[in-house]
């Protein structure tokens, strides 16, 4: 018996893996049923739903640059401390002296590449006519999935701590500001503020409540971070299971009727 | 030795060498394929001789930059060119209106371009472009930014992107006509996930992983100076992919730009698959069958979207001056901006002379015109358009539907509305009440 033999025939091996290797196609079956990445897969598929010129394979992409954010993006947690008086400087320090601080540069190149496969995946779903019926509901949960891409992108933006990310999230949060009836600089505010008292103030509305203060610091920091790491990642991931699991119970991969 | 190009150093150069290795490897690859599929000139000639002369240029032109030529001769943009395309073509209402009327072209002359040797030459019009442009020394500073890098390659790969579109589409369209079963439909037997699918998946991941490391290694991931909230950059941008919405902020005021119109969008995307009747072309790529439903979209997402993001990535500079891609980014350059609220236009032009007071009544009297114009814009037109224009969308959806539908559609509009007011009658504001932030 080869040392192959022995390792697949052991009990360890056994209890991982409930049934011989997909070489036939009876275990070719089974492995999409038992293991447990590849069940969100059926079991067999349309040629054409997965020919890459039909799918451009936008979808799956996406999806695995999320996987590479999160890896990425954790490993990188253990580095950074989000405060002002690390926050830079750690980043320069991933950037010039840690051994793993390519990390950071495939953390970033991966959030642009990922912007980018979100709109091209939306972009061929359109195309196709793919949210169409019975997909109607899949596509929305997709705009918001778009959406959160972007705000996942946008908190990110602001972890370096440098001119670049100060700043353009200073021009971005300064659309809060303008929000038509919560911003102090934004249409319709004053309704709030009658007889005397101010309820919309630079200091309680849309802006505020987003960078935690009157303007981007310390406490935009702390928010931002907890939104990138935490917060938006945990939606996400919820709507991406929703976001499969529909893709099943919608029918499969888009064909023609 | 003098450097007669001091920006020209030795690693730009060894990179244009790159650059042209691998566009020369391209039509090296394409000259084979000529040459089996393309036949013969009536003389005899293969036809694939023209691109093994035009590859052999490519391989010379490769190696010449490997040699670092230092002095003398120099293959770059003629500088004529640029003075011209820097002056003339350099401005957002012509990119605006070059940027429509390529996409009418793509659409219309959708059979002709999507050809091989047709789209071939396009591909490699525009790498030459970009060959010749990296020269420049203002061009490679803002085309290379590390983050403005995967801004040009979303270029190509859109571009890419719909070429694959509209040569399935021309494909269907013609099937479609001729009676004959859609591409989709046809060699569309089951086949088992494992292999067929989880072993792409598995390429495609690797491969990922590999562009990934080798673009993380090849291109530093930017880092500035420390945040510091007392020096401005100048110009400030927000991220590349919302600088679409920050060049509206030229046209409308933040609290439309960037807070109604970004609702407006999402809201109009979600609403798509319950306004869009249509039940044909669901699965499979078609023109024809949706030609509104797509030219809508497309007008979205090319004008409206990827050309706005590359306007304010690349064109705009600062003060949010505009540029061009040959151009010195001068911070003093000045730009007269004396533009007029419709409300000057219209009391002036009666000779009545603008009202004045700041009470509530006062102001919507003096903001009349604009109010009116804009009520009857949301208000008016869509059912004037249902009843006549679109009166076959309105009779097929419904009152609700078509009201969505229309609304959207009418929101969509504005942005290149107020663009052609501005640079039209150098207008300011539709409605102009900046005492209540309320500006149109």
């Amino acid at each position: 018996m080869s040392v192959g033999d022995y390792i697949r025939n052991s009990q360890i091996w056994k209890s991982v893996f409930r049934h011989p290797a997909p070489t036939d196609r009876r275990n070719r079956v089974v492995v999409m049923l038992t293991n447990f990445f590849l069940h969100l897969h059926p079991v067999s598929i349309k040629q054409q739903g997965i020919a890459l010129s039909y799918t451009w394979c936008m979808g799956g992409i996406t999806f695995f640059l999320f996987l590479v954010e999160t890896i990425t993006g954790v490993l990188l947690m253990f580095y950074y401390r989000p405060t002002l008086e690390w926050a830079f400087y750690d980043i320069q320090a991933l950037r010039d002296v840690q051994t793993l601080g390519i990390m950071r540069e495939i953390h970033r190149w991966a959030a642009h590449a990922m912007v980018i496969t979100v709109w091209l995946h939306m972009y061929r779903v359109f195309l196709t006519g793919s949210y169409k019926p019975p997909r109607e509901f899949n596509w929305v949960i997709g705009v918001l999935l778009l959406v959160l891409t972007l705000l996942l992108s946008f908190t990110g933006y602001l972890l370096p701590w440098d001119q670049l990310a100060i700043w353009a999230i200073t021009v971005g949060s300064n659309m809060a500001k303008a929000t038509p009836g919560l911003g102090t600089e934004g249409p319709g505010f004053q309704l709030f503020n009658t007889s005397g008292y101010e309820l919309i103030t630079n200091a309680s509305d849309a802006k505020f409540l987003l960078l935690g203060g009157r303007f981007v610091g310390e406490a935009t920091l702390n928010r931002f971070y907890i939104l990138h790491c935490v917060a938006i990642p945990l939606v996400v991931s919820g709507l991406i299971a929703i976001h499969f699991w529909r893709v099943r119970k919608d029918g499969g991969i888009s064909q023609p009727l | 030795m003098l450097n007669s190009h001091p920006d020209l150093t030795p690693s730009v150069l060894i990179g244009l060498g790159w650059f042209y290795l691998l566009v020369f490897l391209m039509n090296l690859l394409w000259t084979v394929r000529s040459y089996k599929h393309e036949g013969e000139f009536k003389n005899g000639v293969p036809k694939a001789s023209i691109w093994a002369v035009y590859s052999s240029i490519l391989m010379m032109l490769s190696f010449y930059h490997f040699t670092y030529p230092v002095e003398g001769f120099l293959v770059s943009m003629p500088s004529g060119f640029k003075d011209v395309f820097d002056a003339w073509f350099s401005n957002p209402v012509l990119f605006f209106f070059l940027s429509i009327a390529g996409l009418v072209f793509m659409i219309q002359a959708r059979e002709w371009w999507i050809k091989p040797t047709v789209s071939w030459v396009l591909l490699n019009l525009s790498l030459i472009f970009m060959g010749l442009s990296l020269t420049d020394y203002d061009f490679r500073q803002i085309v290379g930014k590390p983050d403005n890098v995967p801004i040009v390659a979303m270029l190509f790969i859109v571009a890419f992107f719909t070429w694959i579109y509209f040569t399935r589409a021309v494909d269907n369209d013609r099937r479609i006509t001729q009676g004959r079963p859609l591409f989709e439909q046809e060699n569309n037997d089951k086949v088992l996930v494992w292999p067929d699918l989880v072993y792409t998946e598995l390429i495609c991941m690797v491969v990922l992983t590999a562009v990934l490391i080798f673009w993380g290694i090849a291109l530093k991931a930017p880092l500035e100076e420390p945040g510091s909230s007392v020096k401005t950059p100048n110009p400030s941008k927000a991220p590349w992919y919302f600088l679409g919405l920050q060049e509206m902020l030229v046209y409308f005021d933040p609290w439309l730009a960037g807070v109604v119109l970004p609702s407006i969008i999402l809201g109009g995307l979600m609403a798509v698959p319950y306004i869009d009747f249509n039940k044909l072309g669901n699965g499979y790529y078609t023109f024809k069958q949706r030609s509104f439903a797509v030219t809508t979209f497309l007008f979205g997402f090319l004008p409206l979207w990827v050309a706005l993001i590359v306007l304010g990535t690349f064109l705009r500079g600062p003060n949010w001056n505009f540029f061009g891609i040959y151009e010195y980014w001068d911070v003093h350059k000045v730009e007269a901006a004396n533009n007029v609220n419709l409300s000057e236009f219209f009391w002036n032009g009666l000779g009545l002379g603008i009202p004045k007071g700041s009470t509530v009544s006062q102001i919507l009297l003096r903001e009349s015109p604009g109010i009116l114009l804009t009520l009857g814009y949301f208000a008016l037109l869509p059912p004037i358009l249902g009843l006549t224009v679109l009166r076959k969308y309105f009779v097929r959806m419904g009152v609700m539907r078509f009201l969505v539908f229309s609304n959207l559609i009418l929101w969509m509009a504005i942005l290149p509305i107020k663009m052609l007011l501005r640079w039209a009658f150098a207008l300011k504001y539709i409605v102009g009440i900046p005492e209540y932030f309320f500006n149109i």
